[in-house]
């Protein structure tokens, strides 16, 4: 069986000896031209006059394009046409492009781009949560409210309550692969685009918009990207339509990849926002009604953002069953990079705001927070009682809460480890040193119910080998190697028999963004439907040959087992093409059972939840406020793994990109809109010594209850929020700082200046 | 202090370089590297032509990745072996004049002739230790550098390689399980190498037989870029081209041609001057030759001055620690660089170089004010003194992030205790001001008083006085002096033995 077998990523070999390749790498024809866009340097304002006579004039530059060549600007908004390619005279955040070169080098079209003359009418910039909140600038006419029972009532009457404001960072990707896209003009006007994206048709259809072509003139491939964490969704759009609009206007290929600045000070990031928070709860910690208000700035376009927010107010209850419960969400529009997709996709978002109030309402009420989060877990799926549902009345069937968080309690050595810390802290006047353990509960499908499907194609050639092909991509996550298994199980061969392809709009159509964690949960299912259905038809055909049933015919190691003979896998597939069998079939799949009314906030969104823990150490300097992550335990919920090695990946991987998001990594504007963190050199990424110094990573390997492709459970996004576990030990070891009356409300990034905030303000001394 | 060789305006005898390359560098034809074992000449680029981009565009070698251009991420990096040793530096701020006469090994060379595996590699392939396999090139190049180097401080051999998928355990599992595999054969070979192998009998350099187009089209003028082997053709050559930009690692000037897009001209490349590229010990005294890199220096004082040595482990990253210089700390003026205030806690003595003139000034004379240094034109930084041990010397460096960041505070102690009460004081600091500086108020608030808690506190407010820092993308004005003096409070704990640093507490 090839499925759950650690096999290594399938281009391990490759990517370790330089020979694995990605966009910028293929070779293009000598005539190729390379792209730049020019950036606008106000936030907000009227361009009133360019002058780009010495960018044309530059060395090798080919061509120049700004609002005035086109008749109609292209579009590269994912969601409501609101993304002109280049300003049409409005700039709307500090980095917008405004126009495009085309020269014949990178280095000269990114020269060229520097030469224009740009004069602006600044116009007044919205830039905070509070400049937005003021303007009443916003998406939708109003915030998103949901509500569950009587939340006011019951904060009212309870014998406790906490309140609180809390601001969460957003994230750049910082995937290595900087955006990247080529366009090679094919006959009769068609394109064909190479583009590193999570989303091959989303960039087949806006090129097609914008070259007024239909759908199948436009051919999208993908091989590989490098790193994607939903940074590739939607924000390699403008690329890819630039480098096919100059392809078509010249006839010559073209390739565009931004700089790292460029790509940072042009490209969305996660969205920041501002939790404010009020909790009733009782003597034991319970809550009792809960009121959030999700204040997400969402920058100057929509993209992706409504379902973002959707998700955060989706993940607000986290493991907690909350009866009373009233969440508001607001889409702030302001004049900064519009923000976008990263794994959790909300999510992580929503959770750390239920998270933190755990965390609070343990320290008013002077108890370990673990007790209190158990206090508040739903109730377990093998316990009797009638199904809790969350705040979007979805009943939770599966919940694993209580005895992972047991497992994780028992191999991390919690209670004894917290007993020592909390010794070590009194001797310890200058250091301190803080432990928390965090669950997650996520939901897996899309909230967009119909992007729920996935198609696959699979061949057999005559020589018995197998190409796989389907609508999913590939960003490091493993997810070819795992479909690959998937179908190599179906047809009994090593996974190293099946030729995995580059993900092809021209091969599998329709396809939906290799998001929302469900990659090998679609796309498997799909790939497994393609591969049975010719498993069936070479099943037939020799079980007629064999005078048998085809229930009989078994595929195993290599070999096809038919009335007790054992034929090579090979010899059957040359077999069944003399004989005039169809050898090649397309798979397809769409999840069951959800039901979703995102308006009214009801329904079931998610086929199920997939779940973890963490358990994190950390130590903090009362000084500085310097801190670092010693150890850290993890379980995590993988159903019955498809392959434990990348999984385990993801989780460590995950975590440590958690963990980031909420410590060292910052996004800092300055007062003008500028992003100031627009390079590696500024904005920091966790390195190698701020892993865990412990790591210790497992894996609860139960079967998933739903039908999922063996039994798995989607693994991409839910290990991320494993590093909110972070955060809450760093707010434990900042509380150890005080005498307990005063909460630390440590904001996110946890930076050593926030830490030390912190510090002073339990002491009394802010 | 005694006056050593290099730093005197005795002009040194002109002088075949060990490489075999005539000492007068203007007449240079070409720069001439070995390329994964084969011989490489680059006669018609731009002197300014970065590696990465020869590599990607000239050669075809797309193994070596792009991710930041600016020497952050390691997505680039390459391994370089001279007489020194080999080293993994990043193409992309490289500048092909300093490859001459060198061997570079990319990715696509660590593999066998045969096509086997280097031991990392494999070792990666086990180990899981790449997913999008994008930072993968650079890790695997690091990892065989310092696996032949019998390295096994993988956290800071890879601090300056960025990974965004993997959370790095598998790659440190993989390093660990590599470090004791034997050293390839091949990856050896590029040690025996010698320039004068690859020249032509009357010194010059053959045209690379391999094409590409690498041997430079035909009869194209050699773009200006002198390349001196000993001080004095620089000191001259500067005096008479007093605007030109002398670059040594490239780690700050690469950034002003891969970032800011300057074109550099007339430049002189500083990786032949080997007379600036030494230390020696004298009289309780370092003297440290302009051109050592801190990777050189940091092994130079990690016995006798360990906090320095702590500071310069995180100094940027293996690769540009390798490449960088501390006469470019210096040369280059930044008020965050992390050598000057170091330096200037030890009384350093800075020795500036004119045609055959030569003086010495302290350190922290030499930065006058923002970007703005105490240096004639036609002047260049020759080298620095300082002495070679102080016990009481103490370097804390606070960033957003342990490795390979840029300080936003950065704080030098150097007391003198006598009879418990303190007789002399050099404080300085970087992040605090446009200079590095020294906090004049706080040493005078502090020296004739008793080493105690008392002491310190009373001096706190004195940080005030001498410094009014900035806020920005690091810190907040309001977080940076409140650290520099809760620093002070840290090194009244740190000399009494109490623990400090989160960096010293393990699991």
């Amino acid at each position: 069986m090839t499925m759950g077998k650690s096999l290594p990523h399938d281009a391990a070999p490759l990517h370790v000896t330089g020979q694995a390749r990605y966009i910028d790498d293929i070779p293009l024809p000598s005539d190729a031209l390379h792209l730049a866009f020019g950036l606008s340097t106000i936030a907000h304002g009227e361009v009133t006059a360019m002058d780009l006579s010495a960018v044309r004039a530059a060395p090798g530059v080919v061509a120049v394009l700004s609002a005035e060549d086109f008749s109609e600007m292209p579009d590269c908004s994912p969601s409501v046409h609101d993304e002109p390619l280049l300003s049409t005279g409005m700039v709307n955040y500090l980095g917008q492009p405004l126009f495009l070169v085309a020269a014949d080098s990178h280095l000269a079209a990114r020269r060229a781009a520097r030469l224009a003359k740009v004069t602006y009418r600044e116009l007044p910039a919205l830039l905070t949560v509070d400049d937005a909140l003021g303007a009443n600038s916003r998406f939708e006419q109003g915030p998103v409210i949901w509500t569950k029972g009587d939340p006011a009532a019951a904060i009212a009457k309870a014998p406790h309550t906490v309140e609180g404001s809390f601001e969460v960072g957003g994230q750049e990707h910082f995937y290595l692969e900087g955006q990247v896209a080529a366009c090679l003009p094919q006959e009769g006007g068609d394109v064909t685009i190479l583009s590193s994206t999570q989303h091959p048709t989303e960039i087949q259809h806006k090129v097609a918009h914008a070259l007024h072509l239909p759908m199948s003139s436009v051919r999208v491939e993908v091989r590989r990207m490098g790193g994607g964490f939903g940074g590739k969704e939607s924000q390699g759009n403008a690329l890819a339509i630039a480098c096919a609009v100059v392809a078509t206007r010249t006839g010559r290929p073209c390739k565009m990849r931004y700089d790292r600045d460029d790509d940072m000070m042009i490209t969305g990031k996660r969205h920041d926002l501002r939790i404010l928070y009020r909790a009733g709860f009782d003597d034991q910690g319970r809550v009792t009604g809960l009121e959030f208000t999700h204040l997400f700035r969402c920058g100057w376009a929509q993209d992706l953002s409504l379902p973002v927010a959707d998700r955060a107010m989706l993940h607000a209850d986290n493991c907690y069953h909350l009866p009373d419960i009233r969440i508001e969400s607001h889409r702030l529009k302001t004049h900064t990079q519009s923000a976008t997709a990263f794994r959790g996709f909300g999510g992580p978002q929503g959770m750390v705001g239920m998270e933190r109030v755990m965390d609070h309402i343990a320290h008013a009420l002077g108890k370990d927070p673990l007790q209190v989060r158990r206090t508040n877990f739903y109730r377990a799926a093998a316990e009797p009682g009638p199904v809790q549902t969350t705040p979007f009345h979805m009943a939770v069937e599966d919940f694993i809460g209580q005895d992972l968080v047991a497992e994780l309690e028992r191999t991390s050595d919690y209670h004894k480890r917290r007993a020592e810390i909390a010794a070590w802290n009194v001797a310890s006047p200058i250091l301190k040193r803080g432990l928390a353990l965090t669950p997650v509960k996520f939901g897996i499908s899309f909230t967009l119910t119909h992007l729920n499907q996935a198609g696959a194609l699979v061949h057999v050639y005559q020589d018995g080998s197998i190409q796989l092909n389907h609508g999913g991509t590939e960003m490091g996550q493993g997810l070819f190697q795992k479909v690959a298994q998937v179908v190599a199980g179906v047809f009994g061969v090593d996974a190293g028999a099946v030729k995995i392809t580059a993900t092809d709009t021209g091969k599998v159509p329709n396809t939906s963004a290799t998001a929302a964690s469900s990659g090998s949960d679609l796309n498997g299912m799909a790939a497994k439907a393609a591969a049975e259905t010719i498993r069936a038809r070479l099943a037939a055909f020799l079980a007629e040959k064999h005078q048998t049933k085809p229930e009989k015919v078994r595929f195993t190691d290599g070999l096809v087992h038919v009335a007790g003979e054992a034929y090579d896998f090979a010899r059957v597939a040359g077999w069944a093409y003399q004989a005039r069998v169809s050898l090649s079939a397309t798979g397809f799949y769409a999840t069951p059972k959800i039901v979703w009314d995102r308006v009214r906030g009801t329904g079931r969104p998610f086929l199920y939840f997939a779940y973890g823990a963490a358990v994190t150490e950390v130590v903090i300097d009362t000084l500085t406020g310097e801190n670092r992550i010693l150890r850290a335990d993890l379980l995590h919920d993988t159903g019955t793994s498809l392959n434990p090695a990348l999984d385990i990946g993801q989780v460590e991987g995950a975590y440590v990109q958690g963990a980031g998001w909420l410590t060292t990594e910052e996004l800092v504007w300055d007062a003008k809109g500028k992003l100031t963190t627009h390079a590696p050199s500024t904005y920091k990424i966790p390195a190698c010594s701020d892993r865990p110094r412990l790591f210790n990573v497992a894996l609860w390997g139960r079967a998933n209850r739903e039908d999922t492709v063996g039994k798995s459970k989607a693994v991409g996004e839910p290990p991320f929020m494993l590093g909110i576990s972070a955060l809450m030990a760093l707010s434990d070891a900042v509380a150890a700082c005080g005498d307990g009356t005063v909460y630390p409300a440590l904001d996110a990034p946890a930076t050593a200046e926030r830490v030390l905030a912190a510090v002073k303000r339990v002491r009394g001394d802010a | 202090m005694g006056r050593v060789a290099r730093f005197t305006p005795h002009r040194a005898a002109t002088q075949i370089a060990s490489n075999g390359e005539k000492a007068a560098g203007w007449t240079m034809t070409g720069i001439a590297f070995l390329l994964n074992g084969t011989p490489v000449r680059v006669a018609a680029e731009a002197p300014t032509r970065t590696l990465l981009d020869f590599l990607r565009e000239t050669r075809g070698l797309c193994g070596t990745k792009e991710g930041c251009n600016e020497g952050d991420c390691g997505a680039c990096t390459v391994m370089v072996t001279d007489g020194g040793g080999s080293r993994a530096l990043n193409a992309c701020i490289l500048f092909l004049p300093q490859l001459h006469g060198k061997a570079v090994r990319t990715v696509e060379g660590l593999s066998g002739p045969k096509g086997e595996m280097h031991p990392v590699q494999e070792a990666m392939v086990t180990h899981h230790g790449s997913q999008c396999g994008f930072c993968t090139p650079g890790f695997v190049v690091s990892m065989a550098v310092a696996q032949m180097n019998g390295r096994r401080d993988h956290d800071d051999v890879l601090a300056g390689n960025l990974c965004r998928c993997t959370g790095y355990a598998p790659i440190i599992r993989a390093a660990e399980a590599a470090a004791a595999a034997p050293i390839p054969d091949w990856m050896e070979n590029d040690r025996s190498f010698i320039l004068a192998q690859i020249l032509t009998s009357d010194g010059n350099i053959p045209i690379d037989a391999s094409g590409n187009g690498a041997g430079g089209s035909g009869g194209t003028t050699v773009p200006p870029a002198f390349r001196p082997t000993n001080s004095d053709d620089l000191a001259d050559w500067y005096l008479a081209h007093p605007d030109a930009t002398l670059i040594a690692g490239a780690t700050d000037v690469g950034l002003w041609v891969t970032k800011h897009l300057r074109d550099l001209a007339p430049v002189a490349f500083l990786s032949g001057v080997t007379d600036l590229q030494q230390i020696e010990r004298q009289g309780g005294m370092l003297h440290v030759g302009a051109a050592v890199t801190i990777a050189a220096l940091r092994e130079a004082v990690q016995d006798r001055l360990p906090s320095l040595a702590e500071l310069f482990r995180r100094y940027a990253s293996e690769q540009v620690r390798n490449a960088a210089t501390i006469g470019g700390n210096i040369a280059n003026g930044s008020p965050i660089g992390d050598g000057p205030p170091a330096l200037i806690a030890l009384g350093a003595t800075l020795h500036l170089r004119r045609g055959d003139d030569l003086r010495s000034i302290p350190l922290e004379s030499f930065f006058l004010d923002y970007r703005k240094q105490d240096r004639r034109p036609g002047e260049f930084v020759a080298g620095i003194s300082f002495a070679e041990q102080a016990p009481s010397l103490r370097c804390y460096k606070i960033s957003k992030r342990f490795d390979q960041d840029i300080s936003a505070v950065c704080g030098c102690f150097n007391l003198t205790i006598e009879d418990g009460r303190i007789t002399a004081a050099r404080i300085a600091f970087g992040g605090m001001a446009g200079i590095p500086k020294r906090a004049a108020h706080v040493e005078q608030a502090l020296i004739g008083q008793p080493w105690e808690e008392a002491t310190i506190t009373r001096a706190l407010p004195a940080f005030a006085q001498d410094f009014t820092p900035l806020s920005d993308m690091r810190a907040s004005a309001a977080y940076r002096l409140e650290t520099a003096a809760n620093l002070l409070r840290r090194y009244f704990h740190d000399l009494n033995g109490s623990p400090v640093s989160v960096l010293e507490v393990a699991p």
